[in-house]
């Protein structure tokens, strides 16, 4: 079975600082890591190819450093990188990803066997969208199936899956025809740690490199800033609050109990309503005897 | 999916930033709608949110708001619809079709991407939940129009056009994007970043029912079953009225008990900051921030969190925010209404005494 996994590399947004003048991003010296979601993914494929056989193709779209991130990938056990890479997808929005990396999809089925699972993390840590995925997913005509938490079990002969997924107050369990796009759920599993044979490989591992003509793409329109109907008009920092926190406790040295106590009464002063239905309510929690 | 419509884009031409005026063949785009997420045969509360913001793009716009409900069961869709109605919608469009009975990604596609290529609204708002968000972006691609995902803020600029804030780069950032050159412009809003409009009783307004035109064996997507999480109080942490969360000044995952003791005596959800997840201290769903939930309560207790721009995005809508914090000059102290300097591991617990007595002494004397 030939399974498809779309990771993207992004900056390590814990790193990440704004420009206290400028309002830009200071990306100088950011650390760049696989999308956290998208290890999720692709262990689910590795443990998927480990059970059927076949092979675990990565994908990303991104700049030429992106490679870094499908060699990682491939340490981790993935058999084939493919990089999407051209000036022409600078600028895209989701819309015009999900068409540039459902595109070198077509041209993956192509060269290397028509996946019939493709896999992604539930979302992005920078865009935070979770669009792309859903993007993909109808641009190829795959069945979607997305937030799933499980893979419940696999019939590649009978060409279907079960899953669970994340709903509203519960699991969803769908069966579904494959084709699929999955969007994997966090604590899915948990990552192997990459073997010394494949680190090694990875490193000398050649990477396929397409740009947009080589994987297929004739409509350069569809691409970059020109195939996103989104528009960034403004960026800004969010305001300030003018007041500051009131300070409770200002006198120093005072103990626990008394900062509680007074506590307690700034919100009271504050929120009276809160107080009258607290006692109505929370009262129930902890009262010796109940009512 | 093969066999989707592929309608025709309503896309205009050249480069959306140099448009003056709006293209001819956007005038038959009018009206803001809210696609109204129901599962289990109740409406989602961020549907109704978002109703509550709608009504004010739509009357900006001098335009109808419009609800869409979907679902399999007659009875909940026109209970659902006059829920819509007394939460401000003008008219409701409906489907009901027992292939709606659950969501399935594929007919739900369909039915809303079928509605708007022939009523065709200006302005399609879904709720930032897993439903909406699978639904959103799957509407937008069909339709190949843009989407904006998780907005905190919507507005309507002097052209007309939908101008939907939303966080980047987790929130350090705030941006502003508008779809010029296609319709609908699509955005989805996380529950609980925009306010619960006041309840209209006896509202009422139009119904425009739809067909879907499908057939079960069309559906290749099955749904086997469904099972509830256990813990009934899980999934309220949006919707809870007091919410009390720990971050990394707990310095042990047996410290949350301070946390969870405190949450009770309150009555309250609790819940925790993004590293606290990292560490296994607490469940993803209970994370409260950017990429956590997004919380409204009416007091919010802060113990031992930074407060991160991740995190004040989640709960800058609270009534009250309280710190507790070790460092004075910790982000959360300015954004905080009340604040502590100290321990929360020693506060905590010395807190929930406070709280108990209080609260006890004036039921006793009420």
């Amino acid at each position: 079975m030939h399974i498809v996994v779309c990771i993207k590399q992004v900056p390590d947004s814990a790193q990440i600082r704004v420009h206290p003048v400028t309002n830009t991003i200071m990306r100088q010296g950011v650390p760049t890591i696989i999308n956290p979601y998208d290890l999720f993914a692709l262990e689910e494929a590795l443990r998927l190819r480990d059970r059927f056989g076949g092979e675990v193709t990565v994908l990303t779209l991104g700049p030429p450093m992106a490679e870094d991130s499908l060699r990682k990938a491939l340490a981790f056990g993935a058999d084939r990188a493919v990089l999407l890479t051209d000036r022409f997808f600078a600028g895209s929005d989701t819309l015009a990803t999900s068409f540039a990396l459902s595109m070198a999809l077509k041209k993956i089925g192509e060269e290397f066997g028509e996946p019939p699972i493709v896999f992604t993390g539930k979302q992005t840590i920078d865009g935070d969208t979770a669009q792309v995925g859903p993007g993909i997913a109808k641009r190829r005509d795959l069945n979607q199936l997305t937030y799933v938490a499980r893979i419940v079990e696999v019939d590649p002969a009978a060409g279907e899956i079960a899953v669970e997924r994340r709903a509203e107050g519960g699991l969803q369990v769908l069966k579904s025809r494959m084709p699929v796009l999955i969007t994997m759920l966090e604590g899915a599993n948990e990552m192997r740690r990459g073997t010394l044979d494949n680190a090694l490989g990875a490193a000398r591992a050649q990477v396929v490199r397409w740009s947009a003509a080589d994987a297929g793409i004739e409509d350069l329109t569809k691409c970059g800033l020109r195939g996103s109907p989104t528009i960034v008009k403004k960026v800004f920092a969010p305001t300030a609050r003018a007041e500051k926190a009131k300070r409770v406790n200002t006198e120093e040295g005072s103990t626990a109990e008394a900062n509680a106590a007074a506590l307690v009464e700034a919100i009271f002063t504050r929120q009276p309503d809160l107080q009258t239905d607290l006692m109505r309510t929370a009262g129930n929690h902890y009262l010796p005897g109940g009512h | 999916m093969s066999n989707a419509p592929k309608p025709a884009p309503a896309a205009g031409a050249g480069r959306a930033s140099t448009r003056k005026e709006l293209p001819e063949h956007f005038k038959a785009y009018r009206h803001v709608w809210v696609a109204m997420e129901m599962e289990h045969g109740k409406v989602h509360p961020v549907s109704f949110e978002l109703l509550g913001e709608g009504r004010k793009l739509a009357d900006k716009r001098g335009v109808e708001l419009a609800g869409v409900v979907m679902g399999g069961d007659g009875e909940e869709v026109a209970a659902a619809a006059i829920e819509a109605f007394e939460h401000g919608a003008d008219v409701v469009y409906t489907i009901v079709d027992p292939i709606l009975t659950h969501y399935r990604n594929d007919p739900y596609t369909r039915a809303l991407t079928d509605l708007v290529n022939t009523y065709k609204p200006e302005i399609l708002l879904l709720g930032a939940t897993n439903l909406g968000r699978d639904l959103a972006g799957s509407v937008a691609t069909t339709l190949l129009t843009g989407l904006t995902a998780d907005c905190t803020e919507l507005a309507i600029d002097d052209e007309g056009s939908l101008a939907a804030t939303r966080p980047t780069f987790g929130g350090s950032l705030l941006c502003t994007i508008f779809t010029l050159n296609y319709r609908p412009q699509m955005a989805t809003v996380r529950p609980r970043v925009m306010a619960m409009p006041e309840r209209e009783p006896g509202r009422r307004g139009r119904i425009v029912s739809h067909d879907l035109g499908l057939a079960e064996a069309e559906i290749v997507t099955k749904v086997l079953d469904f099972i509830a999480d256990g813990d009934s109080g899980r999934a309220a942490l949006p919707y809870a009225d007091i919410v009390v969360a720990g971050g990394l000044g707990l310095r042990s995952a047996e410290n949350m008990q301070l946390v969870k003791a405190l949450a009770a005596v309150l009555g309250g959800e609790y819940g925790g900051s993004r590293p606290l997840v990292q560490k296994g201290w607490i469940t993803a769903d209970r994370q409260i921030g950017q990429t956590g939930k997004t919380i409204r309560p009416r007091l919010y207790i802060a113990a031992g969190i930074s407060g991160a721009i991740q995190h004040r995005v989640g709960v800058e809508g609270a009534d009250t925010i309280v710190a507790i914090n070790t460092d004075p000059n910790a982000p959360i102290m300015e954004f905080a209404h009340l604040a502590i300097v100290g321990d929360a591991v020693k506060i905590l617990p010395a807190l929930t005494d406070a709280f108990a007595r209080h609260l006890s002494v004036n039921r006793l004397a009420s």
